[in-house]
This record gives C-alpha cells, structure tokens and sequence, in this order.
C-alpha cells in the first residue's frame, strides 16, 4: 500500500477530485495548508506600507491506494493539477504499512 | 454656533416679556435633533468600527471600548463644565474672553424654553444646540485614539480625555465659535474672520496633531515597522467608513443649525467632495503601479470628508470636488511616504488623513470659498487675505493643540504612566485590558 500526500493548488481541487472519482479513488482526507517553495509570495499594500507574504496558501491531499493503483492516482493528479507554472505544487509517495477500518476492524487493503 | 450669549443676555433682561420670546421653528428643530443622532452615529459604531477594522484582532475591543469610554466621558464632562467653557451665558473680556466663557455651569439656567441662535433671525432650542455641540467634543476626543492604538492603556486614555479636553478642545472651541456680541469678547479666530463651517480646525486639525504628539509620548509599537501589522477586518472598515460618510450629513449639514439652503450646499458637497476624495486616492494607487485598494477607497472618503468639513457651507461643488481631490493626495503622500521617513508611529493615522486632511480643508476653503469657483463668498475679503487669515487659524490650532498635548499627556505619563507593559502588548490589549476576546 501506498499513501499519496499531493499539494496543489486550491482552484484546481474540484477538477482533481473529479477525475480521481473517475479513476475509482472513493476517499481522500483534504486540508487547507499554507507554504512556499519556488513560486514567490504575494505582496499586500495598506496605505503604501507593503508587506510581502511568503507563506502561499495550497490545498493538501491524502491518500492511501493499493501499490497496483497507485501510480494511476499519481499520474491522475499530475496531470489534472497542471497549469504548467510555478507553484503547482508537489506530490509524494509514502509506503503505507497498515490501514484499519474504524467500524469492522478490518486490515489491508480491504480497509482503503 | 453664534450670538448665543447675546440672545440668552436677551431673554434674560426681558423675562416679564417671556411669552414674546422667539420659538424655535418645528422644522429646523426636528432637522437639527436628526443631525445630533447622525453625529453620534458617526462615533457608535462608524468611528468604532472604521478605526476598529484596522487594528490586529487582539486590540478589535479596546478600540471599540476606549471610543465608547471616551465618547461617553465627553459627554458628561460637557454638561458639567465644557459647554460653559466653549459656549457658556457668560462672556468674558479680552483677553481672557477671547480664549474661554462661563456661567452655566451643570447647564443651570437652561430650561425646555431656552432658545439658541442660529446664522439667521432663527432660533432652535437650546438643549438641541448643547446636544449638537456635545456631539462634537466627543468625537473630536474619540478620533485621537487612532493615533494611540493597540498600546495605550485604558486608565491612561480615561485620564487623558478630561484634561484634554479641558485644556484643549473647549478653548479651541471658543475660539473658533463663540460670538460674544454685546456681551463681551468674541473667539480668537471667530473675531478674525476664520472660514470653519463644521469644525476643520476644531475637530481635525486639533484631533490630528493631538494624536501625533500624544502618539510620540506614548512611543511606537513593538515591532513597528519591521513586523507587518496588516488590518485584521477591512469589512468592519468599509462598514464603519459608510457610517461616517451618512453620519458626515449631520455633521456637516447640520452646522448650518438650520434646515436652509446653506445646508442643502454643505450636504451636496459632503456628497461629491468624498465621492472625488474615493475616487482619487485610488487613481493615485494606479498611477503608482499599486491596485485600487478598499483601504485607498475608505482613506479616501474620509480624506474628502475632512477637507470639506470647513467648506461645507463655504464652497461650491465643483470647489468641493477639487478640495477632495487634494486632500486625497496630500493625505496618501503623508501616510505613505512622510510617515515612513519620520518614523512617527500615528498607527490609524489619525494625523495622516484628519490633520493633514483638515489643514489642506482650511486652507483651501479661502480659494474655494471666492466667487470665480463658484464658492459662495461675495469677494469682499480678498483671496490673499482671507488666505492669511486660514493660515493663521491653522497655525493657532496647531500650536495650542500641540502645546496642550504635550503639557495633558505629561501630567498623565507622571501620574500613572500611558502605555501598557511589554507581555500585555504582545497577547493583546482585548485580554489583557478587558478580560475579553474580540473573536470566539
């Protein structure tokens, strides 16, 4: 098992959520993050006195994939996140050693 | 704001006659009650808010509190002893006449059927006039905390507002308004010839520089100018910003102390003087490669609003709308740049837009007020004197304003110290003051 950690960008979430539906992903635990990284920040006036902010906010998602499924998801979220600029963001791959249902108490990959 | 004394010297030497005493017209009455509550509308909840939106979120309730404390000891200290030393029945001589009045102490002698003059043979009811002034003391202290903010302790600011105001504003008052007629000495500046319609001098001028030089003894914010000290609500700011803007009409309109023509100009350019002020400081943004911003669009109605506040009733509109244009943008070069080189730390900029706002109003209501603009002046004073005369007042408000901050704000520091200690600043003077959290 894998688990996938994608940091995007947050006007791209719906449209990544859509075609990780298509691709069977049934789950996926998503928060509001904020960070930097290459893009440069954004600058802020009040009454000519600027503050430039580095932290950018993104949108961050988790998800656990069997290892078969997995570079699918990948791929999926590479591609639909794309705007081709600075500041799409990021994924990463973990392996994922265990995944427990809550309710049934189920392990593995039965559980995802 | 005139002839007051000479009508109460009247009623009082005529009472057997009392039942031909002037009435106080409905109309104009019921206009100036309205334009009382718009005043304080200006102050509970659209200074509040204006001021409040721009502070960090830690200080939200004790901007909001230290207004409401201070609007409301103005209040009281004004029935007490403040209307008697700006407005009161009894006119001294020079000099001392020129500077304060007295008699009416606790407001005695002021009854359902006292009458005060207006600009006109009218008459409006004396308690509506008192009322109306009061207003106007307690904004004028209120708008000073914007120069003090999120650093200022509350005993400080509750012991503050009473010598200040006493030492300050109800002389400045006095100066600028009181007619002595017969009686005795007019104001200062009232003698001289000064263009004040609702208070340029009075109000902003002597609010502006009070909270710089008080800003200076309290000292700078930790961490400013280095840390970013963004305004945590710009929406309570634009809130507050439309309530002043409506509040404005009262203030403004209402100084005509009828419900005349010479009310009707000073609403119509309190409409267009700040749509130009709006509009221009977010022209300038642009043209200096910034966005138009909300906060430009707000500093710049209120830039408008206080340039035209002495020019209500002394310009045309279209001498109103170049006076909101000028005003916009003295206001952002002093903010924007003049601020930063100084390093004085006016946090609201209270000085920034009311001071500087009210001085490029005083000033230039002697041009705009001169017939080829439109203005209603008949010409008799000539533009370059009536110049000087402007000048003079803002150098006189300036100067006592300055020098009675200085004197109000020492007396303070010695007896129990104006700002708030290091810890108490860092988490906030919402908890560390009041007990409270702004948001839950």
């Amino acid at each position: 098992m894998k688990f996938i950690i994608a940091v995007i960008k947050p006007f791209k979430m719906d449209e990544v959520r859509e075609a990780l539906s298509g691709i069977g992903i049934a789950g996926m635990t998503v928060s509001e993050v904020k960070g930097f990284g290459r893009q440069k920040g954004q600058t802020e006036i009040y009454r000519g006195a600027e503050y430039s902010t580095n932290m950018l906010p993104k949108v961050k998602l988790e998800i656990a994939a069997s290892d078969e499924v997995a570079p699918l998801v990948v791929e999926t979220i590479q591609q639909t996140a794309n705007t081709e600029s600075i500041g799409d963001g990021k994924i990463f791959v973990l392996d994922l050693a265990s995944a427990t249902r809550i309710r049934t108490g189920e392990s593995g990959e039965t559980a995802l | 704001m005139k002839k007051l004394s000479l009508a109460l010297a009247a009623l009082v030497a005529s009472q057997p006659a009392l039942a031909a005493a002037p009435l106080p017209n409905p109309g104009n009455n019921a206009w100036m009650m309205t334009s009382t509550v718009l005043v304080m509308l200006m102050i509970l909840p659209g200074l509040a808010l204006f001021y409040g939106g721009l502070t960090r979120s830690k200080n939200m309730l004790s901007m909001l509190t230290q207004i409401g404390a201070t609007a409301s000891l103005a209040m009281i200290i004004w029935v007490m002893w403040g209307y008697s030393l700006a407005f009161g029945d009894t006119a001294y001589a020079a000099p001392l006449g020129s500077y304060v009045s007295g008699g009416s102490y606790f407001l005695a002698g002021t009854d359902g059927y006292s009458t005060a003059p207006t600009f006109t043979d009218e008459v409006i009811s004396k308690y509506v006039f008192i009322s109306f002034q009061m207003t106007f003391s307690a904004i004028t202290a209120a708008l000073i905390l914007g120069a003090t903010a999120e650093r200022m302790k509350f005993s400080a600011v509750m012991l503050f507002v009473p010598i200040w105001l006493t030492i300050v504003y109800f002389p400045i008052a006095h100066m600028v308004w009181f007619d002595g007629g017969d009686a005795g000495a007019s104001g200062l500046l009232f003698e001289d010839g000064a263009l004040d319609f609702a208070g340029g001098t009075v109000v902003h001028i002597n609010a502006g520089v009070s909270g710089l030089v008080l800003a200076y003894l309290v000292g700078k914010r930790r961490g400013w100018p280095q840390e970013p000290m963004p305004p945590h609500s710009l929406v309570m700011t634009m809130i507050g910003t439309g309530l002043l803007w409506v509040g404005w009409f009262g203030f403004n309109a209402g100084s005509a102390l009828e419900a005349n023509g010479s009310a009707g100009l000073a609403m119509i350019n309190t409409f267009v003087a700040t749509a130009a002020g709006g509009l221009a400081w977010m022209v300038i943004e642009r043209i200096l490669g910034h966005k138009g911003s909300a906060l430009g669009f707000c500093s710049g109605v209120i830039a408008g609003l206080v340039a035209v506040t002495p020019a209500a009733g002394n310009s045309g509109p279209f001498g109103a709308i170049l006076l909101g244009i000028l005003s916009s943008a003295v206001c952002y070069y002093f903010v924007a740049t003049v601020k930063a080189k100084l390093g004085y730390d006016d946090a609201l900029d209270a000085f920034g837009i009311h001071g500087v706002g009210g001085i490029v109003g005083a000033i230039g209501t002697a041009v705009v007020y001169q017939p080829f603009l439109g203005g209603p002046g008949d010409g008799s004073v000539a533009l370059g004197a009536q110049l000087w005369v402007q000048v003079k007042s803002v150098l006189i408000t300036i100067g006592w304003a300055g020098l009675g901050t200085l004197i109000a704000g020492f007396l303070v520091k010695t007896a129990i110290g104006l700002r708030i200690n290091e810890e108490d600043e860092s988490n906030g003077l919402d908890i560390a003051e009041h007990g409270e959290r702004a948001y839950n």
